[in-house]
């Protein structure tokens, strides 16, 4: 048997299954690789010893000290109450009536302010044009991310050797593609706090196409660079990105709602 | 009396109680969950960001961000696992944020709280450690600790997971969300780049060992 690569006895250490055997045989009859394996065994075990600083047994009542209060109140049901357990309920904790109290007349408040007030009020449009601003520029953004996305993606599945079996460098592709990925993450997390779930979910599936390109080689073998390509047909990314990516740029030139009417972006993006 | 320590299968169901009580609103029952697994994602944080400060921030979101997205939890894995790779993912970013901040900067701050303790997130190594440095700890710590500092936040969340945290490549993949293979090649690269940097100084100590000659 030829010698194994260094990836392999790397992955034998780690005591990775495939090959196992092979690899056991040859390196009881290879003191070459036996001395290669016992180097890589002494520099892990060096590491090891690398100190983590204790945190104190009280570490995790710490941690709760400082996020609790940051913690978002859980949004609770009038039912939850007639379906917790007998004993966490007391009905007759004077913080219960006092909070029954406080329930009645805040009702009580509200019907009378009912009765008093005229119907009909408008809402103040403010609001709504701040929320209408923030979506344009959201979606100018996002739009234009798409594109740039789009271009490194095109790119890649373009690139091929000069020459058959010669090496392709994708480092250019790379790097634009880790810059991407942090407005990636950012984007997607807006999109889900603005509850777009199919626009967060394009932005998820590019995230890992963007990652997949940036801890590649910056060298990949042709071969390596027909899985990276494979990869990305297999996702209908490219796609993807370019039907959203347009559909979004014209609505921040145009500055307005959705071209279909009913608000249909969404629909659109669900159907790609 | 001593209290027994629960098993894991008596841990991981009564994670499962937790998680449900939580989403039913009650506060209390997650905070049983930070003070259960707090310590185990202190130790991976420490690890892929060097530095306690840097380590408890990443603890406090990555239980921020269980709670907020608990409800897409489901059970589907045991929370312990679960927010470990929330802490592993967002350990990620704030190393990428920092390496980007720190290539920005003109001079990189290496001084650190506590006089032994390296900034391991700096990007650009300045040269070899000071005498006074070296006088305080051994030199192959000093150079594990920057030949970490040297691989990429990716490669080093791989490192930390496979071999510290013992995790499985499906596992490493998905919180560099990437493919398996992706991700293999980045537990290769990283003990590669470590090779390279330390062999001289392990082989050194080795050598040292043998002669009895080791400070």
């Amino acid at each position: 048997m030829k010698h194994p690569k260094e990836e392999e006895l790397i992955a034998y250490h780690d005591g990775e299954a495939a090959g196992r055997e092979t690899i056991a045989t040859h390196l009881g009859d290879c003191p070459e690789c036996q001395a290669e394996l016992e180097r890589i065994d002494a520099l892990l075990a060096a590491l090891n010893t690398i100190p983590v600083p204790e945190p104190g047994e009280d570490y995790g009542q710490r941690v709760w000290q400082q996020i609790s209060p940051r913690l978002p109140q859980r949004r609770r049901y009038w039912w939850d109450f007639l379906f917790s357990e007998p004993n966490t309920v007391q009905w007759l904790a004077p913080r219960r009536w006092v909070a029954a109290g406080a329930i009645a007349a805040l009702v009580l408040a509200a019907f009378i302010a009912g009765r008093l007030t005229r119907p009909g009020t408008p809402i103040a449009p403010v609001a709504v044009d701040q929320t209408k601003v923030r979506e344009r520029i959201l979606v100018m953004a996002v739009g234009e991310h798409l594109g740039r996305s789009e271009m490194v993606l095109v790119e890649l599945a373009n690139s091929g050797p000069q020459s058959a079996g010669q090496q392709v460098n994708i480092s250019g592709e790379q790097r634009r593609a880790e810059n991407l990925l942090e407005e990636n993450r950012l984007y997607r997390q807006t999109a889900l706090e603005q509850g777009d779930s199919a626009l967060a979910g394009l932005l998820d599936e590019l995230e890992r196409v963007l990652l997949d390109v940036a801890h590649s080689p910056q060298q990949v073998t042709p071969a390596q660079l027909e899985g990276i390509r494979l990869r990305i047909e297999a996702r209908g990314i490219l796609f993807k990105v370019r039907v959203v990516g347009k559909e979004l740029q014209q609505r921040g030139e145009s500055g307005n709602a959705p071209a279909q009417p009913n608000g249909s972006a969404k629909n659109e993006r669900n159907k790609v | 009396m001593k209290r027994m320590r629960p098993s894991v299968e008596t841990t991981v169901e009564s994670d499962a109680i937790a998680v449900e009580r939580t989403l039913t609103g009650d506060r209390e029952a997650f905070r049983i969950l930070v003070e259960r697994h707090s310590r185990n994602v202190y130790r991976l944080a420490y690890r892929m960001t060097g530095n306690q400060h840097d380590a408890e921030e990443v603890v406090q979101e990555a239980f921020l961000r269980a709670y907020q997205k608990l409800s897409q939890f489901a059970s589907r894995a045991n929370f312990g696992t679960w927010v470990y790779r929330i802490a592993a993912n967002y350990a990620i970013d704030r190393m990428r944020q920092k390496k980007s901040e720190d290539s920005n900067r003109a001079l990189p701050a290496r001084e650190t709280q506590e006089g032994a303790e390296i900034d391991l997130m700096s990007t650009v190594p300045d040269g070899a450690p000071s005498p006074e440095r070296l006088a305080q700890s051994s030199q192959l710590a000093v150079q594990m600790r920057l030949a970490l500092s040297q691989l990429t936040p990716a490669e080093r969340t791989a490192f930390v997971m496979r071999h510290w945290g013992g995790s499985g490549i499906e596992e490493i993949a998905d919180a560099l969300k990437s493919s398996s293979s992706a991700a293999k090649n980045t537990v290769f690269r990283s003990v590669q780049k470590l090779r390279k940097a330390l062999e001289p100084f392990v082989e050194q100590r080795g050598q040292a060992r043998a002669m009895g000659t080791e400070l």
